[in-house]
């Protein structure tokens, strides 16, 4: 059990590290380039002496080393200062957007996972035969067309002309009661689950397949074991580490889909905040979202090789 | 040499939105940013796909977006690919601590999601076409960086390699001249794959208001344009869809028959 524990201890160590240079990555992108943000927050008919205030405002007459510390600092006790085109607190604001998406994710998680899994089972029980040919072929065109126009396409047939649900998330409001919530996002919630539907399907049936040819599986069989057993015994708890992976990868790649759904659905959550305010230049907000972000996707890989060193003895005991 | 429909079938596609890219101004019946007709008319004889939200023809916006869109996907994936696969080959030739600071960056940077990063970056730059092409390109550099790299390692032992070297023959001889001509054919069937990312993701940055700017036309600015007629039952704004899905399976088909090819002729995927 001791070489689990620190291999635990290990990857968690690296998760965090990554984060520590995560931020350092988003910081340095928002600096480095070529332009002063000044500058392009005011436009280029600014006069010096109102850049000279935004400047001094920013900080940016300090060092980036020392500017980089204190936003970090704020940024780990939870206050990231306040937005330049509004003046109101992004922590309060993120507070309150974190819990929309998180809410869009959850249901849209609850909906694709086991409908993936179940359609990867059959593609795998029906390989190469038509169940099988259709939801490739489906896949191939779900991943042809961007995430928004999947969003449009819905839009226009299932709540503009069939009108079974609002077209828009606008009416969304967090306090309303659960049915009312679900019916206003129900739609981005079919969207999100088009979306990762594909990826996760193609991943897991790819995952069982591997599984079902290991000769492990043909010894199972030709010793005369029933399917049950096989699949219980012998290919589960293989099967397991591979699809648990697969679930949260996708759900880290939810969480960036997110950004345009909700964009398209105007619903309020962190990814329209983000959007909004990298067309205003908001930096101080775009560094904040792009940090939470980044950390809920990897956090989400993190637990992804957590639950396959649990699952998977193999990985336990490296030669 | 036979070509398969499939393949056939994506080769014209292609070719077609190819032709239709760089000769826009000589096919389209109107300019891109001309007025001609009333907001959101239904298709007729005088535009075949109706009118846009602003009363511009249409089919016009589409042919001279899609000459934006190609234009940046394509010139994105050749940024992408020179910068990826040169830093590939060199750090799979050099080794050692080069191979290592570069391929951990690499990991750093693919840590954050692709379009979380670019709008880090887009809120500081200019919103221009260099621009997009240059945070694009550099950004998948990162994808073909990890295949180049998976490849030349590969190449790098091989025993003509060893005989190059041993000649004395310089690192660009062994780059150029040896890993490249050998690791050309997987590299070529990912480039169509990077192609149709690039398309799609300048298609989600323009929608999203933070690629190519108004009045300039492309795919995701065009739905962004029409994407109020949804609401009142007009389908404008879903003809970039068409355009791009079928783009896309089209390089899809082409990709994968190269990639078929090459795999019979090699054995495998370098």
């Amino acid at each position: 059990m001791g070489s689990v524990t620190r291999l635990l201890a290990q990857r968690i160590a690296l998760g965090l590290l990554l984060l520590f240079l995560v931020s350092i990555l988003i910081f340095v992108g928002t600096i480095i380039l070529p332009g002063d943000v000044a500058q392009s927050i005011l436009g280029q008919s600014a006069t010096p002496e109102a850049l000279a205030n935004l400047r001094a405002e920013l900080g940016l007459n300090e060092p980036a080393f020392s500017r980089y510390f204190s936003w970090l600092g704020g940024a780990i006790t939870g206050d990231f200062g306040t937005a330049l085109t509004s003046g109101l607190d992004i922590t309060t604001e993120i507070g309150r957007r974190l819990g929309n998406t998180l809410f869009l994710a959850f249901w849209a998680a609850i909906i694709a996972v086991p409908l993936a899994i179940f359609l990867g089972l059959l593609a795998v029980r029906y390989r190469e035969r038509w169940p099988d040919k259709l939801i490739s072929g489906v896949t191939l065109a779900s991943i042809s067309i961007p995430e928004f126009l999947i969003g449009y396409v819905v839009m226009f047939y299932i709540g503009v002309k069939l009108r079974w649900f609002p077209s828009t998330a606008v009416s969304y409001r967090p306090d309303a009661d659960l049915l009312t919530r679900l019916d206003s996002i129900a739609l981005p919630v079919i969207v999100l689950t088009l979306v990762v539907l594909a990826h996760m399907m193609r991943m897991t049936r790819a995952a069982i397949l591997n599984v079902m040819q290991s000769a492990y599986i043909e010894t199972a069989e030709l010793k005369g074991l029933t399917m049950f057993t096989i699949i219980r015994k012998h290919a589960f708890p293989n099967a397991v580490s591979p699809i648990v992976n697969v679930v949260m990868l996708n759900l880290a790649y939810l969480v960036v889909g997110v950004v345009v759904i909700e964009v398209v659905f105007v619903y309020p959550g962190m990814g329209q905040y983000l959007v909004d305010h990298v067309s205003k230049r908001d930096v101080p907000v775009v560094q904040a979202c792009g940090l939470i972000f980044a950390a809920v996707y990897i956090g989400l890989n993190m637990v992804a090789d957590i639950v396959s060193i649990l699952s998977n003895p193999r990985l336990r005991h490296p030669k | 040499m036979r070509i398969p429909v499939a393949a056939a079938i994506g080769l014209f596609f292609t070719a077609l939105y190819f032709l239709m890219a760089i000769f826009a101004p000589l096919i389209a019946p109107y300019g891109v940013a001309e007025v001609v007709g009333g907001v959101w008319e239904p298709s007729s004889g005088d535009y075949l796909l109706g009118t846009d939200s602003i009363g511009r023809d249409l089919l016009s916006r589409m042919i001279y977006g899609g000459r934006t869109t190609i234009f940046i996907a394509t010139a994105a994936t050749i940024l992408s690919f020179t910068t990826g696969s040169i830093l590939g080959f060199l750090a799979a030739v050099l080794g050692g601590w080069a191979d290592q600071l570069m391929s951990r960056f690499v990991d750093l940077l693919m840590s954050i999601p692709t379009l979380i990063f670019a709008l880090v970056v887009l809120s500081v730059t200019p919103v221009t076409i260099p621009a997009l092409i240059l945070v694009m390109g550099l950004l998948d550099s990162t994808r073909v960086y990890r295949l180049a790299r998976a490849v030349a390692v590969d190449i790098n032992v091989m025993d003509y390699v060893e005989a190059a070297k041993l000649r004395g023959e310089g690192r660009g001889w062994i780059i150029f001249r040896e890993i490249l001509p050998n690791a050309l054919s997987p590299l070529v069937a990912e480039m169509g794959l990077r192609f149709i990312f690039m398309v799609l993701f300048v298609s989600t940055l323009s929608f999203l208001g933070l690629g190519v700017q108004p009045p300039a036309a492309d795919w995701g600015g065009i739905v962004k344009e029409n994407a109020e007629g949804i609401v009142y039952g007009v389908g404008a704004a879903l003809y970039p869809a068409i355009a791009i899905a079928t783009l896309a399976i089209s390089v899809n088909l082409v990709a994968d028959w190269v990639l078929n090819r090459t795999t019979s002729l090699k054995g495998g995927r370098g």
